[in-house]
This record gives C-alpha cells, structure tokens and sequence, in this order.
C-alpha cells in the first residue's frame, strides 16, 4: 500500500479501534484519491468520526496500517498536521473571538507566512462572505454562517487535504447548497476532501463513497456504480391504500423493505437466487400478495438512489449474520 | 517552541480575558473585597474596648493613672469593681476585654520603681493584646503631676505590666497583608488556570487545536503568560492598598517583593494547569482548586503559627507553594531581608514550579484517546 503525488492521498488497511469491549471501527480498508470528494456514508455511531480521527492522527488504531500523503500514522502525525485541515463536527472555535480574530489566530497556528496573512485573511473573508461581520463575534453567528467560517479557517493554510466531519448536519437545504460549491471549488484547487454525513442527499453529490455500518466499511465506489448494483431491484408501488399495501408486503419473501414515499410505496427487493426462477418471481409475489390484500396496485421499476444501496447493503449484513448464526 | 504560535495563544486569551466580564472582575474585586474585609478586621487601632476597672488604691495617683489611660480612648469603661478576682471572672465571661488592676500598695511600688499596675486582656483576640500594649505606654510621670520629687527619682517606663490571657504568644497583624498577597493569589491564579485547559475541552475547542501543529508546550506556556501579567497587577492593588490604608511597611526591596510574587503566580498557575490537564469538567476543575486552597489557608501559617502545628502538618505544609511564599514575603517586608538569604524557599518554589510544569506538559496528549 502507498500513496502518491499523483493518485492516493490515503491509504488504510485493515483499520480497527475498539473502545473497551466496543469495536467502533472494524477492519476497514480504504483508499481515497487525490482531488476527489470522498463521502463517509452511515447513520449515528458508524464510526465515521472515529475513522477520521484516526486518519488524522488524534486517535490511535488498535490495529491496522494507515498511510496519508505519504506519511506513516501515527507514528508522523505531527509532521502531517502542517498538510491536513480538519473540521469537527461540532463548532470548535472559539465563540468569544470575532470572525476577523478566529481566522488570525489559526493563521498563527496554521503557519501562515507573516506577510501573506493580511491579505490571505482578506481573500477568505471576500470568498465566504464575511465582509459586513468580521468583528461580529462567532457565537453570535448563524448556523449556516458558523459552518462557512470553520471551513474558512479549516483552509486558512491551503492543506492539501481536508478533513470534515458531517459539516452540515445543521444547516439549511439553501446554506448546505452554498458549502457543497465552496467544497467543489476547492477539489478543483487541487484539494482532496474527505467529508462523513447521514444524508443522502449529500452523499450524492459526492465524487466516490464509502458505506459504513457498525464500524463496518458495507459498499464503497462512485454514486453510480453502487446505484448500479441495484439495477431492477427497486419498485414503486402506487396502491389506493399505501398503509395497507404496506402491511401485506412486509412479509413477502424476497422484500427486503417498504417504505411508504407520499401515497407511494418504495419496494426494495433482494438479489434473485440464482438457482430461483428468475426476477420475475418476486415481482409475481407481489403482486399476488398485493392481489390478496384487496389492493388494486401499480407496480414499475424506479432507478435506485443511495438510500436503496444504504438499506440493501445494511439488510445483506443481518441476513448474512443470521445465516452465520 | 515557535515564538509566533506561543504568541497567538498569548494573544487569544487576552483576548477572550477581555470579554469575560466576571473574571475581569475578578481580578481586580477579589484582592480589594479581601484586603478591605481582612484589613478592618484585623483593624488594632481599636476604640472603647470595654473595660473594668479595679482600683484598689484609691489614691489621688492611682485616680489620675486610670483617667489618663481612659483617655487614650482605646478603653470606655463599663465597671468598677474591688478585686482582681472580679475583673478576671468578668474576663472570662466576655463582659469586658480589658481590665484594669491597681494594686493597694500603688504608692510604694511607684517609689519602689516596681509595677505599679496591671492590664488584664482577653488573649484570644490578637487585636485587643495589641491595643492593650498601648495601654501600658502611658507614662507614670504625668499620672502624678502633683508629686514631681518622688517622680523624678523613678525609673520612667516599663512599670504597667500587661498580662495576656489565653494567648501567650503575641503575632502581628501586620503579618496579615504580606500574607494576604499570597493567599490572594493562591485562590485567583489556581482557579484561573485551573479552567484554562477543561474549558477549551468542554467548549470543543481542543479538538480543533490539537489537529493543528500547536504542540503542549506552546499551549502550556501560552495559557500561563496572560496570567503572570494579571497576578502582579493583583499584587500592585493588594501592595499599594495595604500600604495606604494600613500603613504596612516595605521594608526590603520592591524588586524582591515582585521576584517573590512572581515565584508564587508561576507555582500557583502550573499547580492549575496540572488540575485543569486532569479534572473533567470545569466544576470538577473548581472543586480540585478548593482541595488545594484550604490546606494553604490553615497550614501554611497564615492563619495559625507553623511552628505550633504537628511535624506531619509541617511537613505537608512544606509542599505548599504558600508556605515558602509567606517565609518570603514576610522576610523581605518586614525584616528587610533579601532574597538571597532566604535561597532555600526561593530553591523550593521554583522546584515546585519546574515539577508542576513538567507534569502538567507530560500529562497534557494531543491525542483523544
């Protein structure tokens, strides 16, 4: 494993850290390419955070090797932290300084050179709008606006590659907008973003993914490709009674879940058994299950969003686990 | 260490220092609330003390003798009474501080040169020993205007002896400020920093700080600086407050006085930043400052002499940054010794300092785990 100039910035295998008996992060393999913005996909205590902690060396693995930009970790974490930015999930500035003294003490901090800080804190206040509120304190700033001015100051010193841990889990559909533009301007500046969400939405728009599920890396790859792998598996069905539609497919075999999507029903169903009769079997199921409840239904094919692989990656874990039991 | 980074931290907690009203106020409210509090407390210009008075000679001298000391004001009498016996009884029960003996052979002890009365205190009280003491310097001489030969042929002082009850040992209240610096300090400095490094934790800021090249020491040193500056600011108030309201005296050198305090603050803040590496929260943090501050109150001889206390006491009071520090600062202000003599708690404090520091450097991971 390694990275280089010109295609990995990190390198991970077989990265694991347990919390006592907890095993928060369980043997995950990665590899993020330079320039790209790599999305951490996975609800609440997937080890998301975790994992970025220890790729940026604030956390030390229980096992397993990583390697970024170049750089054993651990071991050359310092030497490492000149090159990263790294914003937390929770606002971590401070709330008692003003935006202009926020940006001046991490330029400080972050190495800035001397005669580059004015106007490098300038250009950043210009870039993220602060021009009307550089001494308003940054408590006092709105969600949207906090978020703009950590990442502002997480690039203060231009890293290489940024760390961004569910940076808009907080923030309005128009300010995510916004920051998702300031996040693509810098890829194409040449940085390599990493960025952990629960939202799909976000996970979208995202140049490659990587899944995780109970510190488990489930599905990684390009939005495409994972929607791809659910080609023909997902149905809407348009039922005049959509609850109790809902109540007679559960049970179905081959259904792996139901979810009701206004007066639609969104069906995800499992991969054919190869020795079965075919995709058509599930789809007959259905509808006699449907046919049964008295239902007069509509069923078509939708094309898979990420929510779909989420749910279908997350399904095949239990089941695999079930069958192991 | 990098010079611009230890500065940005210096001039973050300015910063932040400048926006905190409370402990602004702090700064400057506690030494001032404490030393006024104290100060008058420990007030020995005392006025009508009560008194009693038992004049068992009852000459026109010994008459002249109890009016002259009345007149100092210091005593309002509140009985008169026949014995010794009395007064003391009196004493005990706190109806009087002060009592007043003139002995039936008044006279002949006058000419004799011996005694020629005594002043009965209530010892438990250190300031009322003190106005007594004034008491006794009221001269013989002029209590007898009348009988200028005999007079002349005695010895003109010393003959009023005080004898102070309950409380042989006599301390100065002017002890009290010098040491009052360094409880001042103790309490502010310990607390200040003692939150330094919790709160940024609990505030989430660390995390940000220590994904930064920023190294412990940096942080370390950074947090301590501001307050160096702040604990001699409090040492100016408490200084030039003692010296105008009290009349303490300086009788060292100023510079002595501040190398001493300086020692003191840099003891105090590296004992806080230690705490503040370990406690949880800032709660937590405040209620470790207060296991350290009590002991330096009772132990370290501010409030109680050192040398009557247990040797285990002592020799736990010796590992307190105060005790050495009231060695010191009493020395230089009111013996005009000079650091130089007084090497051994200079050597102490700052191997308190070195250790603390270190500890609190070593404790202190740029990791989370």
């Amino acid at each position: 494993m390694s990275t280089d100039e010109a295609g990995t910035a990190i390198c991970a295998h077989g990265l694991s850290k347990r919390f006592g008996a907890l095993v928060a992060v369980d043997r995950i393999d990665l590899e993020v390419p330079r320039r790209h913005v790599y999305g951490f996909l996975g609800p609440n205590g997937s080890g998301k955070s975790t994992t970025i902690r220890m790729l940026c060396g604030l956390l030390t693995p229980s096992a397993g090797e990583i390697e970024v930009l170049g750089l054993r970790i651990p071991a050359e974490a310092e030497a490492l932290r000149r090159r990263i930015g790294y914003m937390t999930q929770r606002f971590s500035l401070f709330e008692d300084l003003t935006v202009r003294e926020n940006l001046e003490f991490l330029a400080a901090i972050q190495g800035v050179p001397r005669r580059r800080t004015r106007t490098r804190i300038d250009e950043l206040i210009g870039q993220y709008h602060f021009g009307g509120c550089q001494s308003q304190l940054a408590g006092t700033l709105s969600g949207g606006q906090k978020q703009r001015l950590a990442l502002a100051c997480a690039v203060i010193h231009e890293p290489e590659l940024l760390f961004l841990d569910e940076p808009t889990s907080a923030v309005d559909p128009e300010s995510r907008r916004d920051f998702w533009e300031k996040l693509f301007e810098l890829a194409d500046a040449g940085t390599t973003l990493l960025v952990s969400t629960h939202l799909m939405d976000e996970a979208e728009r995202c140049h490659r993914l990587a899944i995780l599920n109970h510190g488990v890396l489930v599905a990684d790859g390009t939005p495409a490709e994972l929607t791809g792998t659910l080609e023909g598996r997902t149905l809407i069905v348009e039922a005049a009674d959509p609850r109790r539609a809902q109540q007679a497919l559960l049970g179905v075999q081959g259904v792996l879940s139901v979810a009701q999507i206004g007066n639609a029903l969104r069906v995800l169903t499992a991969v054919e058994d190869a020795l079965a009769e075919g995709a058509a079997n599930t789809r007959q199921r259905i509808n006699d299950a449907l046919a049964k409840a008295g239902q007069k239904a509509r069923v078509a094919t939708t094309p898979a969003n990420l929510e779909d692989v989420f749910v279908a990656v997350t399904r095949n874990d239990k089941e695999s686990e079930e069958r192991a039991a | 260490m990098n010079r611009r980074r230890l500065w940005a931290i210096v001039i973050k907690e300015l910063r932040q220092l400048r926006r905190d009203r409370i402990t602004l106020a702090m700064i400057v409210g506690i030494p001032v609330i404490q030393l006024v509090l104290f100060g008058y407390a420990i007030n020995m210009n005392l006025r009508g003390l009560n008194a009693g008075i038992a004049d068992q000679s009852g000459t026109a001298g010994s008459r002249a003798l109890v009016m002259d000391m009345l007149a100092t004001g210091v005593v309002a009498p509140v009985a008169t009474v026949n014995t010794p016996q009395q007064l003391m009884a009196m004493l005990r029960r706190g109806e009087i501080s002060v009592g007043i003996v003139v002995p039936p052979d008044f006279e002949r002890r006058r000419s004799d040169g011996r005694p020629v009365a005594q002043v009965l205190v209530d010892g438990s009280d250190t300031a009322v020993q003190g106005a007594a003491a004034q008491l006794a310097q009221v001269p013989i001489d002029s209590a007898a205007p009348d009988m200028r030969a005999p007079a002349r042929s005695t010895p003109p002082s010393g003959r009023i002896s005080v004898v102070s009850f309950y409380n042989p040992q006599r301390r100065s209240a002017i002890d009290i400020v010098p040491g009052l610096i360094g409880v001042i300090l103790t309490m502010t400095m310990v607390l200040f920093t003692g939150i330094a490094i919790v709160r940024e934790r609990e505030r989430g800021n660390m995390e940000l700080l220590i994904a930064t090249p920023l190294t412990s020491t940096e942080l370390m040193i950074g947090k301590v600086l501001p307050y160096v500056v702040i604990g001699l600011v409090q040492t100016s108030v408490i200084l030039a407050l003692g010296v105008w309201l009290f009349a303490v005296p300086v009788r060292g050198s100023v510079l002595d006085v501040y190398l001493a305090t300086g020692l003191l603050i840099l003891a105090n803040l590296a004992l806080g930043l230690l705490i503040s590496t370990r406690a949880q929260s800032q709660f937590q943090a405040m209620q470790m400052t207060f296991f350290v501050f009590l002991p330096s109150i009772l132990l370290s001889g501010f409030m109680f002499p050192f040398a009557g206390m247990p040797k285990i006491a002592q020799w736990f009071a010796e590992l307190l940054p105060l005790t050495h520090f009231l060695r010191l600062i009493r020395g230089i202000m009111l013996r005009d010794a000079s650091l130089w003599e007084l090497w051994r708690d200079v050597l102490a404090l700052a191997a308190f300092i070195v250790v603390m520091m270190a500890a609190a450097i070593l404790r202190f991971r740029k990791r989370l785990d």
